[in-house]
């Protein structure tokens, strides 16, 4: 049964392959439906592979397939292989079986669209490229996985070429990814010759990880801090995060999958893959990753407050619940980890695809002070997408809560200023997350409204979207009425469903009660044993913890519910929530005044020292190649000074070494 | 009179370098390609002079090799001269910087 | 009587003993330059179109042939390397692999040709005539065992570059790129005699096993006159390898000569530059490896920054490339510094398959070019995808493979040079290589998007692109190597690892 590996990553890659070939006879809607099919059965395979696995005795849940010796390094050789262990399963199953309902939902999303069958050749391309990452067995086979999904999560971007926007967030992802592929490569290397191999576990006991132990703490630390920087650059950490609200350009599945739930969780597998090098690195060097995370957590949370575009907040969120992750690892807490990457993939991709709908709906708006009420129009969405929201807010019982409690709990065991970023931003998320149900589904319905908005946003910050909804604005409200909201095809609305139970019940794949049903950390125990911090605390303070997170989260919420629907809680109880109303206006105008100002200098700040950075780098290095351009002038004598120059310098050189 | 090594050697280098500096100093191509001529020719010396010295025949062998090798250039090197010379008449090196950047 | 004599002392001049079967290539390469000629000047009819192409390629072939051959007898463990013509010509593996990759340079080229040549109304053997001795002569660089072969073979190689630089003589940048060519690499080439003088007069040899073994005997007192001499061969080197601070000409002459020439200068000439740079450097002078090793340090990090970020400001694709090219340079010199035998292999394994690469690349920019091989700009590649799909995912490959991108053999090929680096505890080298990479991904993308982004308003598209059989017989193997390797580089990498450069006294 565990030899059913191989069909995991093959199926998609034959999709693609037969996409490649008769993408275009197939056409709409075979093509999706060849993909997903394709996706679906690598996820059955998954399936087997896992029983399979499940079979053996835990400590023999280790299986290594070898396809073919790939290339040679040094004395010995590097394999295409893989490797079948609890970790590796996880995410092979909730990769393939997210994947595979984000396939379906595409079918129907794409609808219509020119590049309908090229769509879904990246799609399975993509999911090909995932899954042999996260089932190499070796360093670099692994990094064949992260570059693929890089240059797929590109060609994704920048699915509608036509689209200026979208060329350039693609370039920016593509960039700052080979920034990020930088750290790993050099990573790589460093383990390659302190080591000696660069596979993680082999049969005869020559893997990395199994002599990981023998290490120096210098050379361990440097090792995973590079690998950090490649995570970092992958799963959009401060300071390399930048690529990913832009990367919301690209046609919103492809948020769903690549910005959401699968790639950008890579470096967080990467880091716990890889969690015998960080034990064994100095001290500091998990706290440099936690507090990276942390840091990344509230950043991101606070700029997503501000957001006006319905992705927008998403992708910030996005960043901001990676952060958690890395806080997890940081902090030694590899279950937390890995738990909340599968519930956050379950409601992440939920809620893109919940926006998606509303999107797809609200023809093509994205820009959330033109929707409004739309729980009437569009029931199904706005059930699934309300689902999606208690559970990124942290409400038990839905997934969210314990996945995040369980992390939160981890950085109390580190450090306790850790912990009260981490609530801080639960709060900001449960806020900002109920402010966009809100506004988009409750209140009044202003999709009508727009064209009269629109003239007001212009003097807005978010310039760009805004411009962009203008634009649309313009052609639509001139030529026909503004269009009705409607549901979307059942393609659409089938995963929404099966992803809201999902995150619903997800929570039960790792209850904190007993030994017994934390399934998860029984499950992952093999892998990583040897390097989870267990935190030392009381059960009392375990549930005043979580005690504390349930309040941070409900009070998330009701200050959204009395900044963003105060009219209507006025109107049923006036009287009653007299107080609440001062204390709302208070709140109101902190939000509106200096609280909104605060989250929009976040949001300037990102544009103007990140980006800037990002952009400035390359403005220096296209600088630099203007100067150094007017060296070559042309004039063959000028050329000729360059040789001779040159020819006097390499002289002077070894004159100088002969001692003369 | 009995000239010591070393001043075939001092008087090869400055022969050189003046075919160097003439290269980079004159326009005309055709001078330039001359002055190309004049650091072979200084580095001959050097093969004979280093020849004597070492008392190897090897080093004279080379300058006739030397000699062909700069007759096969003054072919080529002139027909490309001629052949610009031919188009726009006293072109100099300078002229040609159509290729920048 | 005095006949007799004469007679006599006639008989005793020895003859150098010749092996006909490992000067096969050579022989072959320039008998196929005279058949052409005899062919043209012969007939009066003009022949069936391409066949001075065919005879060209097959020409390349049989060398390849014979080289295999040649393989089997250096690589058997009993026989092994040997030297002929009276220790001129060394035949190891490493010359083997250089007659492979040059001949592979000239074969492509030439497909290339083809059909430029009758586009641009300029048919006929003289190109291929040219390019078959100019390989010769970087052959004769990459077997050579004596310093004063090396320069031979590589005046043979410039001498008939100069003039394919100019073959276009009707375009302006034609003639121009020749002149300049022609007036740099003479002075380059002054140099690089001069070194061997140096050597000559340091060492007391020009051949590379008696400095070699003289260098490993003797302790020199004095190393000033050595060490200039390896300054002076540096330059020489450098220039043809088109490495920082030498590299001036490149661009300008890569942009003006015709662009099946250019492919070809980008891979034959630079692999027997390379040739020549690592068996007199990292084999002959193996000895004095710490006081060289620094300087190509330098040269390959000027050549590896200053070729990636010029290459960034360009719109002329071509010109482009031709940093570019300049960039790989440093990479390759990245696994020449490292002086090591997996650098050494590392380094032959990039030139194989940026080979491929960079002809694969002009052979696109051919096409794309146009009648009068003029369209060369950003925007004549605007909408590719749309015009000619296959084609512009056969560039989208080579430009991956050139940004180094996994699954082509570009990534291997970096990925051997760079763990050659770090192998030789060249750490801060690898890093500034990686970053190089880096900064180079950005411009390859570059034209990646221009091809794909199609209908920009009042763009109009580019103009229409043929693909003759002859380019797209050489794109097909471009491609298919580039990709095959990239996946399966097992046979490729065994051969450079068994293709180190032996220094062979010279037996006198």
């Amino acid at each position: 049964m565990l030899s059913a590996v191989w069909l995991i990553p093959a199926l998609p890659l034959l999709g693609a392959l037969l996409l490649l070939v008769f993408g275009r006879k197939l056409g709409e809607p075979w093509s999706g439906v060849l993909a997903t099919l394709m996706v679906a059965g690598s996820f059955v395979a998954g399936v087997v592979t896992f029983l399979g696995l499940l079979d053996r005795p835990a400590e023999e849940r280790q299986f290594l397939f070898h396809v073919f010796d790939w290339l040679p390094v040094g004395g010995f050789n590097v394999d295409i292989g893989f490797l079948v262990d609890p970790l590796s399963m996880t995410m092979v199953l909730f990769v393939t079986g997210v994947g595979a309902l984000i396939h379906l939902y595409s079918i129907g999303y794409m609808h219509g669209d020119r590049g309908y069958p090229r769509f879904f050749l990246y799609l399975n391309l993509f999911a090909f490229s995932m899954l042999m990452l996260v089932l190499g067995d070796n360093l670099l086979v692994t990094f064949l996985g992260w570059e693929g999904v890089g240059a797929c999560s590109y060609f994704l971007i920048s699915f509608w070429f036509e689209k200026m926007p979208n060329a350039v967030a693609g370039k920016k992802a593509f960039v700052t990814n080979r920034i990020g592929d930088w750290g790993y490569m050099l990573g790589m290397f460093l383990t390659f010759t302190t080591l000696g191999s660069i596979t993680y576990f082999a049969k005869d006991g020559s893997g990395f990880l199994q002599h990981a132990s023998g290490l120096t703490g210098v050379t361990a630390t440097a090792i995973a801090l590079l690998l950090f920087v490649g995570a970092a650059g992958k799963s959009a950490q401060l300071p390399l995060y930048v690529w990913l609200p832009d990367a919301m350009a690209g046609p919103t599945p492809v948020s769903a999958l690549i910005h959401a739930a699968t790639m950008v969780t890579s470096g967080v597998y990467l880091m716990v893959r890889v969690s015998p090098v960080l034990a064994q690195s100095y001290h500091w060097a998990p706290q440099v990753i936690a507090w990276i995370g942390a840091i990344t957590a509230l950043f991101a949370a606070t700029v997503a407050v501000s957001q006006r575009d319905i992705k927008k907040v998403l992708a910030y969120s996005t960043v901001s619940q990676l952060g958690y992750m890395f806080l997890a690892v940081g902090s030694g807490a590899y279950v937390a980890a890995i738990f909340h990457m599968v519930t956050h993939a379950f409601f992440k991709a939920l809620l893109f695809l919940g926006s998606g709908s509303v999107i797809h709906g609200m023809h093509d708006e994205q820009d959330m002070r033109f929707m409004g009420a739309l729980r009437k129009l569009m029931p199904i969405t706005a059930s699934t997408f309300i689902v999606g929201w208690l559970a990124i807010a942290g409400v038990p019982p839905f997934a969210g809560f314990w996945s995040k409690d369980e992390i939160l709990l981890s950085a109390w065991g580190n450090n306790k200023a850790l912990w009260a970023i981490g609530l801080v931003t639960a709060l900001l998320t449960a806020y900002y997350m109920s402010r966009q149900v809100f506004m988009v589904f409750f209140g009044e319905p202003r999709w009508d409204q727009a064209h009269h908005v629109a003239g007001e946003a212009e003097q807005s910050a978010a310039a760009v979207d805004d411009e962009r909804t203008d634009v649309a604005h313009g052609v639509a409200v001139d030529e026909h009425p503004a269009p009705t909201p409607h549901e979307s095809p059942w393609t659409m609305w089938v995963p929404l469903v099966v992803l809201a139970v999902l995150a619903v019940l997800g929570g039960g794949l790792n209850l904190p009660f007993n030994h017994d049903v934390s399934f998860l950390a029984n499950w992952l125990e093999p892998v990583v044993h040897a390097t989870e911090v267990v935190p030392d605390v009381a059960t009392a303070t375990k549930v005043g913890l979580a005690v504390v997170a349930i309040i941070a989260a409900l009070a998330g919420i009701a200050l959204a519910a009395a900044v963003y629907l105060k009219q209507r809680v006025r109107a049923v109880e006036p009287e009653l929530l007299l107080h609440a109303y001062h204390y709302d206006d208070a709140l109101a105008a902190f939000f509106g005044g200096p609280g909104e100002a605060l989250a929009e200098g976040t949001a300037m700040a990102d544009k103007l020292v990140i980006d800037g950075a990002v952009n400035g780098a390359g403005t220096l290095v296209r600088a630099g190649g203007s100067r150094l351009r007017v060296v070559q002038t042309g004039y063959v004598r000028n050329y000729a000074l360059g040789i001779a120059g040159g020819a006097v310098l390499a002289l002077g050189w070894f004159l100088v070494r002969a001692g003369l | 009179m009995n000239v010591p090594e070393w001043w075939y050697l001092v008087l090869s280098a400055v022969l050189f370098s003046l075919g160097a500096l003439g290269l980079l100093i004159r326009r005309n191509p055709l001078v330039m390609f001359m002055c190309v001529e004049l650091m072979l020719n200084a580095v001959n010396l050097t093969f004979v002079t280093f020849s004597r010295s070492l008392n190897d025949i090897g080093g004279q062998v080379v300058v006739f090799f030397v000699l062909v090798v700069a007759a096969a250039e003054v072919t080529v090197g002139l027909g490309i001269i001629v052949s610009i010379l031919r188009r726009k008449p006293g072109t100099t090196a300078d002229d040609l910087s159509l290729l920048k950047g | 009587m005095t006949a007799a004599l004469l007679f006599a002392q006639v008989e005793k001049v020895a003859t150098p003993k010749l092996d006909w079967a490992a000067t096969a290539p050579l022989l072959i390469l320039c008998g196929a330059a005279l058949l052409l000629l005899l062919i043209s000047s012969l007939t009066t009819s003009r022949p069936a179109r391409g066949t001075y192409a065919v005879i060209t390629v097959l020409a390349s072939a049989f060398a390849i042939g014979t080289a295999g051959v040649l393989w089997a007898r250096v690589t058997d463990a009993e026989r092994g390397a040997f030297t002929t013509a009276a220790g001129a010509l060394t035949v190891d593996g490493f010359s083997v692999f250089f007659i492979v990759v040059i001949s592979l340079g000239i074969a492509l080229s030439a497909l290339l040709a083809d059909d430029y040549l009758r586009r641009e109304n300029l048919d006929g053997p003289e190109l291929y005539v040219l390019m078959l001795l100019s390989g010769a002569g970087g052959i004769v660089m990459a077997m050579a065992n004596d310093l004063i072969v090396v320069f031979l073979g590589l005046e043979t190689l410039s001498i008939a570059l100069y003039v394919m630089a100019g073959f276009n003589r009707r375009r302006a940048e034609s003639r121009e790129s020749a002149m300049k060519y022609f007036v740099l690499g003479a002075f380059s080439s002054a140099f690089l005699l001069y070194g061997i003088a140096f050597i000559y007069g340091a060492t007391g040899s020009t051949n590379l096993g008696d400095i070699a073994g003289f260098l490993n005997a003797n302790t020199l007192e004095h190393t000033g006159l050595l060490l200039g001499g390896f300054a002076l061969l540096l330059v020489g080197f450098g220039f043809k390898a088109s490495a920082v601070p030498f590299h001036v000409w490149t661009p300008d002459v890569y942009q003006g000569a015709p662009t099946p020439v250019t492919a070809f200068m980008a891979s034959a000439s630079k692999a027997a530059a390379f040739a020549a740079l690592l068996r007199v450097f990292v084999s002959t002078f193996a000895e004095y490896r710490l006081d060289w090793q620094p300087l190509i340090w330098g040269i390959a990090v000027l050549t590896l920054v200053v070729g990636s970020v010029l290459a960034i400001v360009q719109t002329d694709v071509k010109r482009m490339m031709a940093y570019s090219s300049i960039s790989h340079a440093g990479f390759i010199l990245v696994g020449v510094q490292a002086a090591t035998a997996q650098g050494v292999s590392a380094a032959l394994f990039y030139v194989l398959s940026y080979t491929f690469m960079i002809v694969g690349t002009f052979g696109v920019a051919t096409l794309v070019s146009g009648k009068g091989d003029e369209h060369h700009g950003l925007e004549a590649y605007r909408g590719l995808s749309r015009r000619r799909p296959g084609l512009a995912l056969t560039f989208t490959v080579f430009l991956l493979a050139q940004a180094g991108v996994p699954l082509t053999s570009g990534f291997l090929a970096k990925f051997y040079v760079i763990g050659a680096a770090v192998d030789a505890h060249s750490y801060a080298l690898a890093l500034i290589a990686m970053l190089s990479s880096v900064v180079s991904a950005f411009l390859y993308l570059r034209i990646v998007v221009a091809m794909y982004m199609t209908d920009e308003e009042g763009a109009e598209p580019g103009p229409r692109v043929r693909v003759p059989l002859g380019a797209g017989v050489a794109l097909g193997l471009a491609v298919a190597f580039t990709v095959v390797v990239g996946i399966l580089p097992q046979q490729v990498v065994h051969w450079a690892d068994r293709a180190i450069p032996v220094v062979l006294a010279s037996g006198r």
